[in-house]
């Protein structure tokens, strides 16, 4: 079963691909995903932020107490160097490009223009095959307006568009206003793809401790809805590459992913929760739902029911919950 | 040859020359040579080589005595080897020492010289470590200068290779040993010309080999030892001659002549002064101003002090001389001299009388002591010795630059007098040690000293508090080398970095007439002058200062710099003094900048350079008016209602006048009063807790966590709140003993350092907005009268009465006063609530015995100490003799106890009818078991007390029971239970200490011994200790500590009858108020290892209980008790506190910057170790968990 793809101008053997996600910080477990059939892999993202804050936490901790009393005037030895900067991200891209022989995808979150551009420029030399911009975004300033956020986005893709020559594809929220306009907008200003959507991690609340915690949950099959009713949306109307994230489990979510018009599937929850030979297990189970229905390669589904090729274009667009209902009531 | 010049101070100076000649080097730490180990590890650890291109191998030994045997060893073994060290440290190497001269064999130990602890201890400069080494064969050279510590560190080596005498390479400590200077180094060639192979290879083959043995280190009888010692002889006598040679070969390498002796001055002179070390070079300078006035004044400069060459000294001297005046930089109790004074009086009467001096009168010779532990050392000190030569009787053993108004020894001299010329400027900054002032100041000296034909001087005097600490920079430029040896008197240029420092401190005393005065003010040029106290406006006046403004915080603020302000003012130092056109000198700043904190990533320049571009914006000149217009003054330093000694002593101490107290004002002994801390008002909290009475639980555990004892609890009846200052709060006690009463909780607010532990422990919230607690952080400021008043009204409220409270609960362990309070420890520190606990439950019954360290200092460091009484007069009773020793100091304190006990007991036996039977056995046999049974048998006590002074008084006894009953009577109060507490941090126990500690646990005495583990050399910068974790980052582990760390408490517990406790107060607090009890109540030794949150980790110390939580929650400090009177009880011994591990170790691990710092600087060998130190925690864990799994055995006490 022919099951290959292109996202990004890359030809890829098939839709699974690992996102951005703790397990691939470690080569091991990057070539473990080569071997159980990924097609490509997004590397966990470099934070600017992140980058400024361990260097300014290094200087305090350097910094902190010295010269103050004669007898410590310091409390550290100085290293020769630190790796501070984005070298050991860098170097992990490399060793990724020379560990695998799928196609490595750097993923890069930053905070100024400088940082994107700077950075977006570093994670090209270190060889990796595109960039995906995780612009991970949270609009509370109260003064600042949706139509600023949208220029931001664009702003950051056409700086790094003009400063690399790889592909770059935007990670988004689904927080606009105007998401099909958003998208078109970041298509006609030359995003290659666009990943739909980024998951935010949504704080929890302590009742009993009065407190903010930090709570990840892992997605499930049903927080593919959202994703896929865009792409379905989206699809055959923008030039970008589509990508889903966010819900792929099952191998029929893969299916419905493709369907609605996704180049590539992306994945990392499932792996995280049952291990990345998962990947093996969603694409031998593909090839097998394929071969059931009698496709004949998985483009031969692609976007078969996306808004532009499905018989009812209107049930995208219904949100009114009386409808649902009698829409699942029929 | 081409040199390269530098600006650095002598440690370094020395470490970059002794680095190139060794092959092993043994270090220790210890003030003030610790940075020459940390350098020699440093470099090695960046694999910097040899001259022989091997990279030398440091090694980190448990004591000094350690590395003198390591060094030893490796001398045997042929390697060429060094040490570092000071003081004590070299005391400690005195046996090996004269094994190793006594052998003959090559080796430089590099000396930064120390005051020995005498009737205190002192981290200072003076020559008395290294007169007390003077017998052991060791030749001795001494440098004066920073250029001369390059200079000799290579001359020694060279000339030991060639004499076969081992030598002391001598600078003084912190004068020659901190001090910044510029220098021309040693370019490697000049080095490797100096270094003779052949007689390195000699060396080598004199070494140990089974390949060509022999035996060396026999022990000899009367009938030859002493020949054997004289056939060394040859070797001392040609050694001068040797020294004098290899002096010239350098001198023809680099263009600076040394000689064993050095003359300065005029040819002619008839007064000279002989003296050796730093003094010298203030001598130099005063001598050569006073020689070009005419005055007939020398000055000879010792250099090799040991062998002394007599023949040489003598024709250094001027045939003119008529006067010496000898001076020595230590003391000799009972001497009929000082050292060199004797040497120069014989080396002059040998000549003399054998007709080879240069002169056929005897001259007058005097001698004197001047600059003890770093005193000032000054031009008009060195005149008023030359004057004193002119009398014709001259003062002999005098004592110069302080006033000894008892015996009568010091030569007064003129506190005017000044040589420094027009063309030098000199600068005094006033920061603090947290705002990054010194850094600057090093960095601008290195500017200046490397970037412009200008020599540069730096200097820096830090104050003894570890948290709010003041630091003064004394630095000078000038077109000439600067020998200035002595703080700046006269600055024209006075910058204050803090702009509270104007209410406590006269910090324009220094400012020269016309000098320019910068302040970092949060007030604008046209407000500031309302708020400059009216004695400053007069001085502003009077001295025509030009005033400027800079407000460094705004600067700081804005350009993400927090509390560092130090970019900053160094900017505005720039731009205003002139020594570089501006545009320059912040060119070179940001270049500093890069260099200094490039490695740390690039946020951190960019703040820095915007720190620097915004400063020039907010400099700005003050207008002065013609008068002073202000009514306010600076803060008295002590209440007026303060005792006599704090008044007359103690304050002049903490207002930076010490210097001028005379010796009658002094103890003679050592001996000073407690709890003297509350009388050092601080104020160096930018923000205080404020209690809300409101939602308190009254838990305490804000008490038992501040570090300083600023937040008390007192239980009171309502009727005393009459009197209450309008502001302070109170509520009704929530105590079941204590109904109806009303309870408060006071913070002092001038003594607090503001480190919100008090807040990060707090588990109550504010319902409505939680972000507030029952106590909350608020700004010092406009809370500081009110406070002051409430916390004066709450410490007259009475304490609450000890008996009857189950003090093993925190809530009400927290009632009890401290007898620990406001030490100068690092704001946030976690290891004094250890110490604060200890007092509020045992106080009034202790002695402790305190091994040097952050806890000795903190602890016992003037001008105040923190260790105070109660209401009664009772408290701990503190002392602190060495570092090694503290165990053993301490259990002789408890033997000399258990005998007056058992002295007292026979006496009281014996008159026991007399007396009264009832009350001698109620003393003999009484319970002090509680509170409540102490109590009553201090009662008793005192009954006893009345009775014998009755008896006494009575005369009705026999006349021969008198002295027994003046004997009971003087030592009844034994009869009330006393506590010895052993304390000290990890360097002590685990390492220098360890075989006394050992010993002592051993003993089976009632010792308690409380280990306050920081997991490094906390009191001298953070260097490996065994308590250090594998995978941290410490100095001396730079590459991270692959061993893991000593399990202490397991050692104990193996002897069987030792009570052993592994406590975290930040993790459960129960555990840790619980192993004090069960440890103070044990009749046995008992050992408490107590985790303490440190600096030297690499946190906010605010942080640090919540780090304690995690260290346990990953089982990397499980916490357990383990109580041999369990085994009487059939229960097992071993309590394991912890429960089963629910944190990774990294989760604890990497929260701290000593971990993390690997992962940035090795990432994989942080990734390895991290491993190896998981499995560590969990092997450990699972062999705690079978022990506690253990039925009871009988490993239990021995008695």
């Amino acid at each position: 079963m022919d099951l290959s793809t292109t996202y990004l101008g890359l030809k890829l053997k098939n839709p699974l691909v690992p996102s951005s996600s703790p397990l691939t910080r470690s080569l091991d477990s990057l070539r473990r995903m080569e071997d159980a059939g990924a097609s490509a892999v997004v590397l966990y993202s470099l934070f600017e932020e992140q980058i400024t804050l361990e260097s300014e936490m290094l200087n305090h901790y350097l910094t902190q107490g010295i010269e103050s009393f004669p007898e410590a005037l310091s409390y550290f030895p100085e290293a020769e160097e630190y790796h501070t900067g984005p070298e050991g991200y860098l170097e992990h891209i490399q060793r990724a490009k020379k560990a695998l022989d799928i196609p490595v995808i750097g993923s890069l979150n930053g905070v100024s223009t400088g940082g994107w551009v700077n950075y977006a420029r570093k994670i090209q030399e270190a060889g990796a095959d595109a960039l995906e911009l995780n612009v991970y975004y949270l609009p509370t300033d109260m003064n600042l307006s949706s139509a600023e956020v949208e220029q931001i986005y664009l702003d950051i893709l056409k700086d790094v568009k003009a400063a690399v020559t790889i592909p770059v594809t935007m990670k988004l929220s689904p927080y606009f206003s105007a998401m099909a306009n958003m998208a078109k907008r970041l298509s006609d200003a030359g995003a290659n793809g666009l990943v739909l959507f980024n998951r935010f991690y949504q704080p929890d609340l302590d009742p009993q401790n009065l407190e903010i915690v930090p709570h990840l949950v892992l997605s499930n099959s049903n927080e593919l809805r959202l994703p896929l009713r865009w792409i379905a949306i989206l699809y055959g109307r923008v030039a970008a590459d589509l990508a889903l994230t966010t819900g792929i489990h099952q191998v029929e979510d893969v299916v419905k992913a493709v369907m609605a018009g996704a180049s590539i599937t992306m994945i990392a929850s499932e792996l995280l929760q049952n291990g990345i030979e998962r990947v093996g297990d969603l694409l031998t189970g593909l090839e097998q739902w394929l071969t059931e229905y009698e496709y004949e390669s998985l483009e031969q589904m692609k976007g078969s029911l996306s808004q532009i090729n499905c018989a009812e274009p209107a049930a995208f667009e219904r949100a009114n919950y009386m409808r649902v209902l009698s829409s699942y009531s029929r | 040859m081409t040199e390269k010049i530098m600006t650095l101070d002598g440690n370094e100076a020395c470490a970059r020359v002794a680095h190139k000649v060794n092959e092993v080097i043994a270090i220790y730490p210890i003030t003030p040579s610790s940075p020459m180990g940390e350098w020699a590890d440093q470099y090695s650890a960046e694999g910097k080589t040899n001259i022989w291109g091997s990279i030398p191998l440091v090694v980190e030994m448990q004591a000094e005595g350690g590395a003198a045997g390591a060094v030893h060893g490796a001398l045997q073994a042929g390697a060429l080897t060094t040490t570092f060290t000071a003081s004590q440290g070299l005391l400690l190497m005195v046996p090996n020492m004269h094994k190793i001269a006594g052998e003959l064999t090559s080796t430089v130990f590099h000396i930064a010289a120390r005051s020995v602890a005498a009737q205190a201890l002192s981290i200072f400069g003076d020559h008395s470590d290294v007169m007390a080494a003077r017998g052991t064969g060791f030749a001795q050279l001494f440098a004066n200068s920073i250029q001369e510590i390059t200079d000799f560190a290579l001359i020694s080596s060279a000339a030991t290779m060639e004499t076969r005498v081992p030598f002391l390479h001598i600078f003084d400590g912190f004068r020659s040993s901190h001090e910044i200077n510029k220098v021309e180094l040693l370019d490697d060639s000049v080095i490797r010309a100096m270094i003779n192979d052949e007689l390195v290879r000699s060396h080598r083959e004199r070494g140990l080999s089974p390949d060509h043995p022999f035996i060396r280190g026999t022990a000899q009888n009367p009938d030859v030892f002493f020949q054997a010692r004289e056939s060394a002889n040859p070797y001392y006598l040609a050694a001068p001659q040797i020294v004098q040679k290899v002096m010239d070969k350098f001198a023809e390498l680099t263009g600076r002549q040394y000689n064993l002796f050095d003359y300065v001055g005029a040819p002619d002179a008839e007064r000279v002064i002989v003296i050796m070390g730093s003094g010298a070079e203030t001598a130099h300078e005063t001598v050569e101003y006073l020689a070009a006035q005419g005055e007939k004044v020398g000055l000879v400069k010792v250099r090799l002090y040991r062998p002394f060459a007599v023949e040489a000294f003598l024709k250094a001297l001027p045939p003119t001389v008529k006067a010496i005046g000898v001076l020595d930089r230590t003391k000799e109790p009972g001497a009929s001299g000082e050292p060199l004074y004797q040497d120069v009086i014989t080396a002059v009467a040998e000549g003399v009388a054998d007709e080879t001096a240069p002169f056929a009168i005897m001259p007058k010779i005097i001698g004197g002591r001047y600059g003890l532990s770093s005193k000032e050392f000054t031009p008009a000190m060195i005149k008023a010795v030359l004057d004193e030569l002119a009398n014709d009787k001259p003062k002999n053993h005098f004592t110069v630059g302080i006033n000894d108004d008892v015996t009568h020894t010091s030569l007064d001299y003129d506190k005017e007098f000044n040589i420094e010329p027009d063309d030098v400027v000199r600068a005094v900054f006033y920061g603090l040690g947290s705002d990054g002032t010194v850094g600057a100041n090093k960095n601008s000296i290195k500017i200046i000293g490397e970037d412009t034909d200008n020599y540069a001087q730096g200097y820096f005097v830090y104050d003894s508090k570890k948290a709010g600490s003041v630091t003064v920079s004394h630095l000078r430029f000038g077109p000439r080398p600067i020998r200035s040896t002595y703080l700046v008197h006269s600055a024209n240029f006075v910058a204050v970095h803090q702009f509270s420092f104007l209410e406590r401190y006269d910090v324009l005393r220094l400012a020269a007439p016309g000098a320019i005065f910068l302040l970092n003010s949060p007030y604008a040029p046209d407000e500031v002058w309302d708020h400059l106290p009216r004695a400053m406006q007069e001085t502003i006046i009077a001295k025509k200062l030009k005033f400027y403004v800079l407000d460094g915080y705004e600067v700081a603020k804005n350009t993400g710099m927090g509390r560092r302000i130090n970019t900053i003012m160094q900017t505005g130092f720039f731009a205003l003094s002139g020594v570089l056109p501006t545009d320059d000198a912040i060119a070179a700043i940001k270049y500093a900048i890069k260099k200094t904190y490039g490695k740390r990533g690039e946020a951190v320049v960019n703040m820095n350079n915007a720190a620097v571009d915004n400063a020039l914006d907010h400099l700005h000149k003050v207008t002065v008016p013609v008068t002073a217009t202000s009514d306010f003054e600076r803060m008295s330093i002590v209440p007026e209602y303060a005792p006599e000694f704090i008044q007359s002593v103690t304050a002049r101490m903490i207002e930076g006048l010490g210097d001028e107290l005379p010796v009658s004002a002094l103890p003679v002994d050592g001996t000073y009063p407690s709890g003297t801390t509350k009388w050092e008002k601080r104020n160096i909290a930018v923000e205080i807790p404020v209690w809300d009475p409101d939602i308190c639980i009254q838990c305490g555990k804000c008490s038992l966590v501040c570090p300083h004892g600023v937040i008390r609890e007192k239980i009171f009846d309502s009727a005393a709140l009459e009197k209450a200052p309008e502001t302070f709060k109170s509520t009704e006690a929530r105590f079941k003993e204590f109904k109806g009463m009303q309870f408060s909780l006071q913070v002092a607010p001038e003594d607090c350092t503001g480190c919100g532990l008090c807040v990060e422990v707090c588990p109550v919230k504010n319902k409505t907005q939680p972000k507030f607690k029952a106590i909350n952080m608020e700004p010092q400021l406009p809370l500081r009268d009110q406070e002051k008043e409430n916390w004066d009204f709450f410490l007259n409220l009475p304490s609450v009465d000890r008996t009857g409270l189950p003090l093993n609960q925190v809530k009400y362990n927290q009632l009890l006063d401290p007898l620990f309070e406001f030490s100068g420890a690092c704001a946030g520190c976690g290891e004094t609530p250890y110490l604060k606990l200890l007092s509020q439950l045992f106080g009034d019954r202790t002695i402790v015995a305190n091994a040097t360290g952050c806890s000795s200092i903190y602890g016992g460091n003037l001008p105040t100490t923190p260790w105070t009484v109660n209401e009664e007069g009772r408290g701990p009773a503190w002392s602190n003799s060495l570092f090694e020793d503290n165990a053993e100091f301490g259990l002789g304190m408890r033997v000399a106890l258990d005998q007056r006990l058992e002295a007292a007991t026979n006496v009281m036996r014996h008159m026991s009818s007399a007396i009264g039977e009832e009350l001698c056995e109620a003393i003999l046999y009484a319970d002090q078991l509680t509170e409540a049974d102490i109590q009553a048998q201090r009662g008793r006590v005192a009954e006893l007390k009345h009775r014998l002074q009755e008896m006494i008084a009575d005369g009705e006894m026999e006349s021969t029971w008198k002295p027994d009953l003046e004997n009971l009577l003087s030592m009844a109060d034994i009869f009330v239970k006393k506590d010895v507490w052993i304390v000290g941090g990890d360097g002590w126990a685990y390492d220098i200490g360890y075989g006394g500690l050992d010993h002592v646990l051993a003993s089976g005495r009632n010792v308690n011994v409380l280990v306050l583990d920081t997991e490094v050399y906390s009191n001298t910068g953070g260097q490996m200790s065994k308590a250090t974790p594998r995978a941290a980052v410490a100095k001396f582990a730079a590459a991270g500590k692959p061993m893991a760390k000593k399990d202490l408490g397991m050692l104990a517990v193996s002897y069987g009858n030792i009570y052993v406790a592994r406590v975290a107060f930040g993790a459960n607090d129960a555990q840790t108020v619980r192993a004090f009890l069960e440890a103070e109540a044990y009749d046995g030794p008992s050992l408490i290892i107590a985790y303490s949150h440190c600096i030297a980790h690499g946190y906010d110390l605010t942080l640090g209980l919540e780090q304690q939580k995690a260290a346990v929650d990953s089982a990397y400090w499980p916490l357990f008790r383990y109580n041999p009177d369990m085994v009487a009880q059939n229960k097992n011994p071993f309590q394991l506190d912890s429960r089963t591990p629910k944190l990774p170790l990294e989760k604890y691990m990497y929260r701290e910057g000593r971990f993390r710092m690997l992962t940035q600087s090795h990432p994989e060998r942080a990734a390895k170790l991290l491993e190896l130190a998981q499995e560590d925690v969990k092997t450990r864990w699972e062999n705690y968990v079978e022990m506690a799994a253990k039925s009871p055995n009988g490993n239990g006490k021995t008695g």
